[in-house]
């Protein structure tokens, strides 16, 4: 009996506690810088698309809601034709920026991406793709991978060593 | 002029009050739910939320009003209207100040025991005409759970009438002019309060809906307005038990300063307050711990307070 009383009395002592709703249209949730929230596909500090269409993200997806095509410009550059993000399938784990070889598809902090009409959810790559770097600001793929491109030869860049002329290791 | 416009007036106001209070209960039972779990409850519809009411009001009422094609269908419409007229006939009783009253009974307190009865026909009826495993169980829960506390509750109220020597209500507030009977009348008080409890099949007597394990026990098959209207007798028995709680026990009606309905309204909302405040802390008891409950210590405890009141009013006098 007494211990009822003591357990009125807790939940009593409550009324002066602060709550701990987060009220959230006014109130936005506290969200750490690794959230997993709305996909996007970033450009490398030059402007480029950084997306390199070698479709591990895709392999990599869980739910299979990642669609791509490859295609290539002038210069030899792989970019994707169609980019093809269904977020009605999504379940933002995260896989995708884990798989991207370029840090071209990452996941951002923001969740309110509520629609009328299912369809919305398909966010095809003008929807995806921002103007800027996203996370990693400095991250330009074709200057570290010394792969040649665009007026740029093999080694040409930071980072990189220009290829080694095996008839010169001649002993 | 006179006395029947009077009458009219009191009726109407206590009519509308009191469906006032069983609406209003919607929201202040969320809300203070919330308080006591550190959340807000519904505060998105008019100021802090109150217009939720409405807005419930209003989808209960549109909702499909559907009758299941095994069901006994007299019996299963009656049954929800059964719970509503009986606790709406026990206000008739409560005096909301002096002469603010519907009737002024001298069995007062044998019509409410009388009324609080018959709604056990709701529940065991809509458990019944549901045709339906888990409202039969829910039905036949709360059958004997009702005769169980009714016993009891029957029971704890002759301290009151001993000490008052009355059954009407008002001679009862009348008799508390210089003490409250809830300090003589202590474990009265307690029983009646847990009598209450049970009468209102609210939490920790929950077991005829018992929503864990039996779907929604007797209004399982209920929708629309019939199902509102179960949770409409579910406040409203909630208000009442209340408002004879306040008025049994502490007084009614009387207070300083202020006008004597406000105190009974205080009085009674204080208490209904508490009733949430249980519903929010303790967990709901197992069927056999109920009945054993009511049967091997309520029943003993409640007939040791008529016998202890009775001795103690005899030497008195």
């Amino acid at each position: 009996m007494l211990d009822l009383l003591k357990g009125i009395w807790t939940v009593f002592k409550h009324s002066f506690r602060k709550r701990e709703t987060v009220l959230f249209p006014e109130e936005k949730p506290n969200r750490p810088p690794r959230w997993r929230g709305r996909i996007i596909l970033s450009r490398d500090p030059d402007g480029q698309e950084r997306c390199v269409a070698c479709y591990l993200c895709a392999a990599a997806c869980p739910v299979d809601c990642i669609a791509l095509q490859a295609t290539q410009d002038e210069h030899g550059r792989r970019y994707p034709a169609f980019f093809r993000i269904n977020f009605s399938r999504c379940i933002f784990c995260g896989f995708c920026e884990e798989a991207c070889p370029t840090y071209a598809i990452q996941l951002t902090n923001d969740f309110e991406m509520s629609e009328y009409y299912r369809p919305n959810f398909v966010y095809e790559k003008e929807h995806l793709l921002i103007n800027g770097p996203g996370k990693y600001h400095d991250y330009n793929f074709y200057r570290v991978a010394g792969i040649s491109i665009g007026g740029k030869g093999k080694g040409e860049s930071e980072n990189e060593s220009l290829p080694v002329d095996i008839y010169s290791l001649k002993p | 002029m006179g006395e029947p416009i009077r009458s009219i007036i009191v009726l109407a106001a206590i009519f509308v009050g009191v469906l006032a209070t069983a609406a209003g209960l919607i929201w202040l039972e969320r809300r203070l739910l919330g308080l006591w779990q550190d959340r807000y409850g519904p505060n998105r519809a008019g100021p802090f939320g109150s217009l939720q009411v409405v807005a419930d009001m209003i989808k209960i009422f549109t909702k499909e009003d559907w009758i299941p094609p095994f069901a006994d269908k007299p019996v299963f419409i009656i049954a929800p209207s059964i719970i509503v007229v009986t606790t709406i006939l026990s206000f008739a009783i409560i005096p909301f100040g002096p002469g603010i009253q519907i009737a002024n009974l001298n069995i007062g307190l044998l019509f409410f025991l009388a009324m609080s009865s018959l709604s056990v026909y709701s529940v065991a009826l809509a458990g019944w005409a549901s045709d339906n495993k888990y409202s039969l169980l829910g039905g036949l829960r709360a059958a004997a759970q009702m005769l169980g506390y009714e016993v009891f509750m029957g029971l704890s109220l002759t301290g009151v009438i001993i000490l008052a020597g009355s059954f009407n209500l008002s001679d009862i507030v009348n008799a508390q002019r210089k003490m409250w009977f809830f300090i003589p009348q202590f474990p009265g008080f307690l029983i009646f309060l847990i009598a209450g409890l049970a009468e209102t099949r609210r939490i920790p007597f929950d077991l005829p809906e018992a929503e864990n394990e039996l779907v929604a026990g007797y209004h399982t098959e209920y929708s629309g307005m019939k199902f509102g209207m179960f949770f409409v007798g579910e406040y409203m028995g909630v208000t009442l038990i209340s408002a004879l709680i306040a008025t049994l026990f502490f007084g009614g009606w009387m207070g300083p300063l202020l006008p004597p309905p406000l105190w009974m309204i205080i009085k009674t909302f204080v208490f209904i307050c508490f009733f949430i405040l249980i519903r929010a802390t303790l967990p709901r008891l197992r069927y056999d711990q109920l009945i054993s409950f009511g049967w091997k210590l309520m029943l003993p405890l409640a007939l040791l307070n008529i016998v202890v009141t009775g001795a103690v009013a005899i030497a008195i006098n």
